[in-house]
């Protein structure tokens, strides 16, 4: 009797290790940081790209407006897929953009190459300030409005971002 | 006076480099405790992707701006969730996790008191 | 040619399978005794394998592209060492090489248990072929290592290049040896459970496949952690990751079973602690090789990760759970002995071993799986690092290392503890030893202190035994003194290790108040499969001793990767390390300079520990207590 019970409730303790397995086979393995954030924009300082001039983050955001801030570089590939879709965008709404860890001649060629989608561009030659944003790599967008982030997207910008931002900032 | 300018230098050296050793051991800490987003399995400390070298320089910059451990982790963590933790904290959802083992060894403990050790008649 | 003879090798060794498990149970029930056809099936199925293994080995070596597994691993500019390797370098090799240990391990099994009963002999190979059978199936259905191409594609996508090393190459085959090698001890306990056949004699039999597995599995750890040292980190030689996490538990689990069955073989006790430590060992093989090859963890090892293979392997795992369950709760008599250990004897030491190592499995367990389940519940995700595992096992670290010292001191049944007088020099000798060393450092004494001395009291009670206790004892004596060794190195080597991080242009030099680093010259050469950048760097510590070292970047042609040489200078007291990395578009590199000491004796307290099984194995005769 005493061996019976034990062994059903083995049976079934291994019975829930194997559903919890099961489970976690269908979960990815990647991390990903959650992309609906809703806090503040990060304050920081940084120079401006085309003057050298320093300036802090809050004069750069005004409330009751919206911001896409792109984190972008002249070294990194998919940049260029996303670039037609900022240029799509720039009618829309004002796009920042972060240099990271570039070489100012290399981002200046490639700006007059493709054309800027930025109306200001800031510098974060030592990756820093991209980590104040909370991203982890080249590209990334996020979307502000009141001085809020309401949305980011990890990757190149595509024909669905490109539609879910034009909707979110009507 | 020349030489009391010297002095004072090689001091100086010396003290920022006392100083700077011991900042450099505690940022070696902090990063040897954060994960590394891009190469997943591994920490910041031995991560060299971009990511990773540029966290360090960002954690150094805390501390210089005067930051405790605690709050650099407090940090990162709002920024990149608890994920990014090494260290998970102690909370609710890992109760289980420190408790757990504790408590098997106490089971363990007490069942090989109970079965095995000669009882005084 | 080969691939396609090595593929129906595989089908002959699996049709082999079926025919042993025909004979065997023909043999079962009918004659009394062992029928010698069983053993040539079993030959012929070790035989098919082997072709087969061979068969994947030409395909590379021959870069043989009409072959996938050759196509996504290897390269023609690839040297042929590292073509061989390359073999078992990859998830399906790997997995041929598996079913290579499981049958070659049967077969030895059978060889070498010519005097056990026929049942127990038959009933083994029975249970032993399920496990063949399954992993038949498993690759041949989800990994084959030999499908085919076309159109033959010109040239392959290379093999990783931080798998492209000598310790690396020869990592897997001795770690299978042990991690797999584990199933025989799986298998014939289910056997001798079922048959009521765990006894003195089966102890003193299985004993032998306890210390093999355990031989191999420590070798094939020692090898994955140096080949860390060097290729992974910046120094650090255990990162906690799963991979590694999943080698130990086997390893962990193996110990204690090493331990407990000297109890059985002793006292005809504990057997049903010890069925159920023999069948973990094998069951956590299995589970680790599910949490790696599922892709369910993440870590920095990552094999191609298809959820098919993951939920085959996780049904196999619970199917093996479950058929030993029904075993030991329905075939096992228990032992209704009343178990009465006097607080002092050998037995009781044995058994504080036992709830020790249990407890360090348990933490290794759940650290390693808790992220799974936590997600699955609330799909919140951490992460669970080094930082959790030192706090829970650290403290744990100095009971254990006490009783490691005394322990082996106490006799059978009641004892008493003698040579007082040395066991307290001893101690106060380790203290202030360790007072000493710690006092001036800037880290927490009083933990510290105590680590260090529990370790110190170890090395000396072992140490002191060489000498009185001569050759009794002698294996368990040298396998205590290694681990001592290696608390020893691996404390000292973490409180006394130190680096600079540095950026260095060519030309400059690096001024510290104890160390001087000048980055000479670089000079670029171009090897067979890699462009390297070597480095010339000079250091000059403090006595004015200087010492050239030279950190190496190596851009792999295929695949396109860029990876970091370290140069290491040895020698018995510390390792000097460097490493040079390039960082994104800057014209100076980041340098890391570590001394660490005592790193040769980690690794040569291991080897002995290994050692100390191989002279136990060889060792036949039976030693009084």
């Amino acid at each position: 009797m005493r061996t019976k019970t034990l062994f059903s409730i083995f049976i079934v303790f291994f019975l829930v290790l194997f559903f919890f397995f099961y489970k976690g086979l269908q979960n990815p393995n990647i991390y990903t940081p959650s992309v609906e954030i809703k806090k503040d924009i990060p304050n920081f300082e940084a120079k401006l790209f085309n003057t050298n001039e320093l300036i802090f983050s809050e004069k750069v955001f005004k409330s009751d407006k919206f911001y896409l801030i792109n984190i972008w570089s002249s070294w990194c590939v998919p940049c260029r897929d996303e670039h037609s879709f900022l240029l799509r965008l720039r009618e829309n709404v004002d796009i920042i953009g972060l240099n990271y860890k570039d070489k100012i001649v290399n981002a200046k060629k490639f700006l007059n190459e493709f054309n800027s989608p930025y109306r200001l561009i800031l510098s974060d030659p030592d990756g820093t300030i991209a980590i104040e944003w909370g991203a982890y790599g080249v590209p990334e967008t996020f979307l502000i409005y009141n001085k809020k982030i309401l949305k980011k997207y990890i990757g190149p910008l595509n024909e669905n971002s490109l539609l879910e931002i034009k909707r979110m900032i009507k | 006076m020349k030489y009391l300018n010297f002095l004072i230098i090689i001091i100086i050296v010396f003290n920022s480099n006392f100083l700077n050793a011991q900042e450099q051991k505690l940022k070696n800490e902090i990063t040897k405790n954060l994960r590394c987003l891009v190469c997943q399995g591994q920490s910041v400390y031995d991560s060299d992707t971009e990511f990773a070298n540029s966290l360090k320089i960002l954690v150094e910059r805390k501390l210089d701006e005067g930051l405790s451990e605690k709050q650099i982790y407090d940090f990162f963590k709002e920024k990149y969730g608890e994920w990014i933790l090494y260290d998970p904290q102690f909370n609710k959802s890992t109760y289980f996790l420190w408790l757990l083992p504790v408590l098997m060894f106490l089971l363990g403990g007490a069942i090989i008191f109970k079965l095995f050790i000669k009882k005084k008649n | 040619m080969a691939s396609l003879i090595g593929y129906y090798s595989l089908v002959f060794g699996l049709c082999a399978s079926l025919l042993i498990v025909f004979f065997c149970i023909k043999n079962f029930q009918n004659s009394l005794i062992f029928d010698n056809k069983v053993l040539t099936f079993t030959f012929l199925q070790l035989f098919f394998v082997i072709i087969s293994f061979l068969g994947l080995i030409i395909s590379f070596i021959n870069s043989d592209f009409s072959n996938e597994t050759v196509f996504n691993h290897s390269h023609t500019t690839k040297p042929l060492f590292y073509k061989i390797s390359g073999t078992w370098g990859n998830h399906e090799g790997s997995l041929l090489l598996w079913l290579l240990v499981l049958t070659l391990f049967i077969f030895l099994f059978l060889l070498k248990s010519k005097d056990q009963s026929k049942k127990y002999r038959i009933l083994t190979l029975l249970f032993q072929q399920i496990i063949i059978i399954g992993f038949f199936i498993f690759l041949i259905q989800t990994s084959n290592p030999f499908n085919y191409i076309f159109p033959v594609p010109s040239e392959g996508l290379g093999l990783n290049p931080i798998l492209q090393d000598p310790a690396l190459a020869i990592h897997p085959p001795i770690l299978y040896l042990g991690y797999v090698g584990s199933s025989i001890i799986f298998s014939s306990t289910l056997a001798a459970t079922a048959l009521n056949y765990v006894s003195v004699d089966w102890a003193k039999h299985i004993k032998f496949w306890i210390l093999t597995s355990w031989i191999f599995l420590t070798l094939g750890i020692l090898l994955g952690s140096i080949w860390a040292y060097y290729e992974l980190g910046w120094g650090g030689f255990w990162f906690w990751d799963p991979v590694e996490n999943v080698s130990l538990m086997p390893w962990l689990a193996l110990t204690t079973l090493l331990h407990c069955v000297l109890i059985l073989e002793k006292k005809n006790l504990l057997s049903s602690w010890t069925i159920i430590l023999s069948i973990s060992t094998f069951t956590l093989s299995m589970c680790g090789t599910f949490l790696v090859r599922s892709g369910i963890l993440n870590s920095v090892h990552t094999f191609a990760n298809d959820p098919e293979r993951g939920l085959f392997i996780l049904i196999f795992l619970f199917s093996l759970i479950f058929l030993s369950l029904i075993i030991f709760f329905f075939f096992h008599k228990q032992d209704k002995k009343k178990y009465n250990f006097f607080w002092l004897s050998k037995e009781t030491s044995i058994v504080v071993n036992n709830w020790f190592m249990m407890y360090f499995l348990t933490v290794v367990l759940i650290g390693t799986t808790y992220p799974i389940f936590l997600e699955v519940l609330t799909s919140e995700k951490i992460s669970v690092g080094p930082p959790f595992y030192n706090k829970l096992i650290i403290p744990f670290l100095i009971p254990f290392l006490f009783a490691m010292a005394i322990g082996p001191k106490l006799k059978w049944i009641k004892s008493d503890i003698k040579d007082k007088f040395y066991l307290i020099l001893f101690l106060i000798i380790s203290l202030l030893l360790s007072a000493f060393i710690i006092k001036n450092l800037n880290i927490n004494f009083l933990l510290n202190t105590v680590l260090v001395t529990s370790a110190f009291y170890l090395f000396f009670i072992t140490t002191r035994d060489f000498f009185s206790k001569g050759l009794k004892n002698l294996s368990q004596n040298i396998a205590h003194f290694g681990f001592s060794l290696l608390i020893l190195s691996i404390l000292l080597n973490n409180i006394f290790s130190s680096e600079v991080i540095t950026n260095l242009k060519v030309g400059e030099t690096l001024q510290l108040d104890k160390t001087q680093i000048k980055f000479e010259s670089i000079e670029k050469k171009n090897i067979n499969n890699y462009a390297a950048v070597i480095g010339k760097f000079q250091v000059r510590d403090k006595d004015g001793n200087t010492q050239i070292l030279n950190p190496e970047l190596r851009i792999y042609n295929q695949p396109n990767i860029v990876t970091s040489e370290a140069d290491i200078k040895t020698n018995l007291f510390t390792d000097k390390f460097m490493t040079m990395n390039l960082v994104q578009n800057q014209d100076y590199f980041n340098i890391r300079y570590q001394i660490k000491p005592f790193m040769i004796w980690i690794w040569i307290s291991v080897l002995l520990i290994s050692f100390a099984g191989l002279t136990s194995l060889l060792k036949k005769k039976n030693y009084e207590n």
